[in-house]
């Protein structure tokens, strides 16, 4: 794990909690919608709050992409999860919002989670299928694929 | 009947997003390191060879599927009800279809993160 790396998981961090939070805004503005009208949730995104929010998002996804390009599902979720953190002490610093022991007992429970997914390899499962000139490599040998694997944790 | 669609929301958001990211994760894994790529061989060529990927767009259409399941849900139940369970149920099964479809070594280490995780979102929006 390279210090980049480490700024692409904060921008998925960063990105997914900012527009979640402005997703939610929006829709409440909007409104409920109902099964017999479910064209109203295409105008949607019409709403400015939605639409600042699905463009966050979109940079949540070019980062969540680059992550799962050199790090296993089970690693990028877990270490990422800190925006829910994120967002707590934002509402309890900035906008002075009341944050319950339960609260903060959730927000040990997610560090604590970071803690060990981040303590671990990134990578545990190299697919012999990678791209690019390496299509024939499906039917190279267990050995290969074993070599080629301590020689991956071994550059972490 | 507010609970039964705010729940069948969740249910939704949680099949498809499990199913987008383990997609996703697959299809990336075979695109290859996008950093090492894009100084390589350029950003249209990244782009290319991710957009072309059976796997991304399969995923990019059940991820469209988990987001306008989360848009309805919301617009009928509470963000601090439809977020918390829909996130915490899906590292779980994030974690379990991992394991089955993308042969991950789940370890001890990574199932106490799933569940730690999980459970403290839920506790977040006690």
């Amino acid at each position: 794990m390279t210090p980049r790396k480490y700024l692409v998981l904060a921008g998925v961090t960063l990105c997914a909690s900012i527009g979640d939070s402005l997703l939610s805004r929006g829709m409440k503005q909007v409104g409920n919608i109902s099964l017999n009208h479910l064209h109203d949730l295409i105008l949607a995104v019409l709403n400015p709050s939605v639409a600042l929010g699905i463009l966050l998002l979109l940079g949540f996804f070019a980062s969540y992409m680059t992550a799962l390009s050199w790090a296993d599902l089970t690693y990028v979720l877990p270490a990422t999860s800190l925006g829910y953190v994120l967002l707590t002490l934002i509402a309890k610093f900035y906008l002075h919002e009341a944050v319950t022991t339960s609260r903060w007992i959730g927000i040990l429970l997610i560090s604590a989670g970071v803690g060990f997914v981040t303590q671990g390899p990134a990578l545990t499962h190299h697919p012999a299928n990678a791209q690019p000139l390496e299509r024939g490599r499906e039917t190279a040998s267990a050995a290969g694929r074993n070599d080629e694997r301590h020689a991956m944790e071994n550059k972490r | 009947m507010k609970q039964a669609y705010a729940w069948s929301a969740i249910a939704a958001i949680v099949l498809a997003s499990t199913t987008g990211d383990v997609l996703l994760s697959r299809a990336m894994k075979q695109v290859g390191d996008v950093g090492a790529l894009w100084r390589q061989s350029g950003l249209w060529t990244l782009l290319g060879r991710v957009l072309r990927n059976p796997n991304f767009l399969l995923g990019v259409l059940a991820m469209t599927a988990a987001f306008y399941s989360l848009l309805f849900g919301l617009s009928w139940g509470d963000v601090s009800l439809i977020a918390p369970a829909s996130a915490s149920l899906t590292f779980v099964t994030n974690a379990i279809a991992a394991r089955i479809f993308l042969h991950e070594r789940v370890d001890h280490r990574r199932w106490m993160a799933a569940v730690l995780v999980a459970g403290g979102v839920v506790l977040l929006a006690a």
